[in-house]
């Protein structure tokens, strides 16, 4: 989970982006990080990405939109993301989707409505082996039934 | 420090890893192996030797992934004996007991021993290399990984560790091109490029300064190669990063690795500081005058900033969208300057390549493909895990002997290599050696490893719209034939799946492709069309159903069904009823037709015959 500082957005993006030279080169590894600590990329902390780099904001979301890894809205305070890489696929990571999207009443993307959870998709994680596999709180969890997915969220919402 | 000094000390470090006479326990803790559970295993495992005052005699080490991941996780305890045992399946109540077991009264825990490491024999318990998965495999890319501390560079220096670095320096950088051409080499990151011919080139371009990158991207899904290699013996790659920049005279080497990889970009980090250290990285390389500097990029979570020239462009910090070729990156790559770039195994085949000479490695493989390539094992087999054979195996040697066949004894229907870019071979043609040329000749590729076995009631049709819809997302968008070639695949798969296709849609889908395959700029729309034209070649006959309006209805065999509900609670729409062990029946009016109960039914007792859609 994020832990958001009293400073104002600004202030943080800006102390992030201070540890790299404001070289393009710079630039994803810096929107990685604010997004790391922000948990998001919100129009403030693009602008203050922005500024830093010399680049116009549009140009800043020019290179972000083009990632998957991006969010421009809070992400759940747990975030649920299941993969569905071709070996996860065969071994039914589909059902898992469907089981999340009907416990969560979300679709993959959105967020609850009380904010608990985010729901992602995935494109393999590497467990292949022992797929279908998901990642929770960036924690993966193998051999994944909707059952055992089911008691998981549960875990994860007390 | 000269590296007469550094194996001093690695003989030290080895010896306080491997100390004769002294128990230690080995947790297989790379990525998947945490998925199962290895962390919480390792905790009951310092429990239970805590509880036996063993916490002092008895160290435990986190280790990489040994291949057997289908039995993860995996726990090697060697007694006072020396003889190593490794057991599959290992929770917290195994793990007390193992201690207990094998550590405190001197007997193995049987019931879950997988086989003897090393060692005396033990009665009814195969050794290591004679497990079936193991038999048929030749370990030089993976030579280390399950056998040593991935976080200690002393260890992998123990096993013969930057011998390669030391040789190529001795060498000079015009021996070292020749070496690895002589090696015979290609490139594992896909295409399959001649190694040595692309060093030469990068070598050759005057320009200064240079840059080496490896590419440990690996976006194929359902491949986890380069994953387990950094994990669990990230120097060896490194090392043939560092004779890659010595070769071409580069200066600087990036690493562009996906960032859906935390554990392998935090062992990477800690192996480049261990580098430093050491002074293998930084300036006058054991005293060779050879300067060079080691960078980790994170991906952002594209597909196609796999492709060589979309990576540079993402390093660079812009869109991660490919160019058109020539000029190739070892003329104007990375800044517009000359590039080399590898992926994560050819790499690390380097390392081994230079340690033990071309000549040993051109002994493993074919003519054409020397040497040896990683699969990851995936999909519908028993024994997944991450194997290394020598090129030219039999295709039906890794399914059968090595993955141990088809789960639930069901027939090979396909097994897919090179992921979005490759095809599906179909099962009638196991007998395929497995190099590049005879993937290529099957329609298929030998891409970057990925190989997902897919059993008798695959959907191939399905398969072919799942790759497209993985492309059609990951393609850029930069060029048409790909762009819109992808949609509109898509849209025929799908009409084709409601079996609503349009007659002549079969030669619509083999236009397309063909346009795709010879217009697209970049390899993910050239190759984009490959699962569609493998499975209209080998499995057209499915097509043929849903071009004749039919679809596939599922039927539950009261007489194989226990009712164990694991279908009815599967089903997406609820269709499936029944009471606990009952006969369970599919609402047809309710099915839509998705195919999770054939799927989620452990007995079998659910199939499917083709039939009129009209006939609901
Ligand atoms: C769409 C696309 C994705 C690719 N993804 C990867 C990848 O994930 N890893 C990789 O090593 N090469 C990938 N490649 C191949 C690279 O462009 C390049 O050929 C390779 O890194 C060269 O290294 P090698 O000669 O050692 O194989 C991809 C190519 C394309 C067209
Ligand atoms: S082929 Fe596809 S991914 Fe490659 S440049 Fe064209 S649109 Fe982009
Ligand atoms: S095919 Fe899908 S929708 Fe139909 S009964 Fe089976 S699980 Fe339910
Ligand atoms: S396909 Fe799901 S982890 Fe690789
Ligand atoms: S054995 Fe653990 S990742 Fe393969």
């Amino acid at each position: 989970m994020i832990e958001v500082s009293l400073a104002r957005p600004a202030d943080r993006v800006h102390d992030v982006c201070r540890r790299y030279a404001p070289d393009r080169e710079n630039l994803i590894p810096a929107l990685q990080e604010v997004q790391e600590t922000e948990g998001f990329l919100s129009p403030e902390a693009v602008d203050a990405v922005a500024g830093y780099f010399r680049l116009s904001p549009n140009n800043v979301y020019g290179v972000a939109t083009f990632y998957a890894q991006f969010r421009y809205r809070p992400p759940g305070r747990h975030c649920l993301k299941i993969c569905q890489g071709t070996a996860c696929h065969v071994q039914g990571s589909g059902v898992l989707l469907d089981a999340a999207q009907r416990t969560l009443g979300i679709r993959s993307g959105e967020t609850t409505v009380d904010g608990d959870f985010g729901l992602e998709e995935l494109a393999c994680l590497g467990s292949c082996a022992l797929a279908p596999a998901v990642v929770l709180d960036g924690v993966v969890h193998a051999r994944q039934t909707p059952k055992k997915l089911n008691t998981l969220l549960e875990k994860a919402r007390s | 420090m000269n590296l007469f000094a550094i194996r001093e000390r690695a003989r030290a470090a080895w010896a306080a890893f491997a100390l004769p006479g002294h128990p230690r326990i080995l947790v297989g803790a790379a990525t998947c192996g945490r998925a199962a559970g290895a962390m919480e295993v390792k905790e009951a495992l310092a429990a239970a030797l805590g509880e036996h005052g063993l916490t002092d005699s008895v160290p435990v080490f986190e280790v990489g992934c040994n291949g057997l991941c289908y039995a993860e996780p995996l726990v090697e305890v060697t007694g006072r004996d020396n003889r190593r045992v490794l057991y599959r399946n290992v929770d917290a109540r195994i793990a007390a007991r193992l201690v207990e077991s094998h550590l405190v009264q001197g007997e193995p825990f049987m019931k879950r021993a997988l086989c003897v490491v090393e060692g005396n024999p033990l009665e009814g318990l195969p050794k290591w290399a004679e497990l079936p998965m193991i038999r048929p495999q030749e370990r030089i890319v993976t030579r280390n990984l399950g056998f040593i501390d991935p976080g200690e560079m002393l260890h992998y220096v123990n096993r013969g560790g930057y011998t390669g670095l030391e040789r190529a320096l001795a060498l000079g950088p015009k021996g070292t091109v020749e070496e690895v051409t002589r090696s015979g080499l290609r490139g594992r990151g896909g295409a399959g490029f001649p190694t040595g011919l692309k060093w030469g080139f990068a070598r050759k371009t005057p320009t200064e300064p240079k840059y080496v990158i490896c590419n440990a991207d690996e976006g194929d899904p359902g491949a986890f190669m380069d994953r387990s290699v950094l994990e669990g013996d990230p120097h060896a790659m490194l090392e043939g990063l560092l004779i890659a920049g010595y070769a071409v005279g580069a200066t600087v080497g990036y690493i562009y690795i996906r960032s859906e990889y935390p554990l392998a970009v935090a062992r990477l980090a800690q192996a480049i500081e261990d580098l430093r250290a050491y002074g293998l990285v930084g300036e006058n390389i054991l005293g060779s005058g050879f300067a060079f500097e080691i960078k980790i990029k994170k991906g952002a979570g594209a597909f196609v900033c796999g492709e060589e020239t979309a990576l540079m462009a993402s390093i660079e910090g812009h869109r991660g969208m490919p160019r058109a070729k020539p000029p190739f990156p070892a003329v104007s790559g990375l800044f517009a300057k000359p590039t080399n770039i590898n992926n994560v195994e050819t790499l690390a085949a380097v390392s081994a390549i230079l340690e033990r000479g071309a000549d040993w490695y051109t002994g493993f493989g074919t003519e054409k493909s020397r040497g040896t390539k990683t699969f990851s094992l995936a999909g519908q087999i028993r024994r997944t895990g991450l194997i290394e054979v020598p090129m030219g195996i039999p295709l039906r040697t890794i399914i059968e002997d090595i993955g141990g066949g088809v789960d639930r004894d069901k027939a090979c229907k396909a097994v897919q290599t090179g992921g979005p870019s490759g095809g599906c071979i179909p099962g009638h043609l196991l007998d395929l050696p497995v190099d590049y040329e005879h993937l290529a000749e099957a329609g298929s590729i030998m891409g970057s490893g990925g190989m997902v076995v897919m059993d008798e009631d695959t959907c191939m049709v399905k398969v072919a719209r799942y790759f497209l819809s993985f492309t059609e997302a990951e393609s850029c968008g930069k060029c048409v034939p790909c762009r819109m070639g992808t949609q509109h695949l898509l849209r025929l798969l799908d009409t084709i799946l409601a079996g609503e296709a349009a007659p002549g849609t079969l030669e619509q889908l083999r236009g397309i492709c063909e346009t795709m395959k010879c217009a697209s700029l970049c390899g993910l729309g050239q190759t984009a069309p490959n699962p569609v034209l493998t499975t209209l070649r080998y499995f057209e006959d499915e097509y043929s159903h849903y071009l004749a309006g039919e679809v596939r209805r599922y039927r539950i065999e009261a007489e194989s069904c226990e009712g164990c509900r694991a279908c009815a609670i599967a089903c997406p729409t609820g269709a499936i009823t029944g009471d606990r062990k009952r006969p369970h029946i599919i609402d047809q009016e309710a099915c839509i037709l998705c195919g999770v109960c054939l799927q989620s039914c452990r007995y079998n007792a659910v199939s499917f015959v083709f039939e009129e859609k009209a006939a609901r």
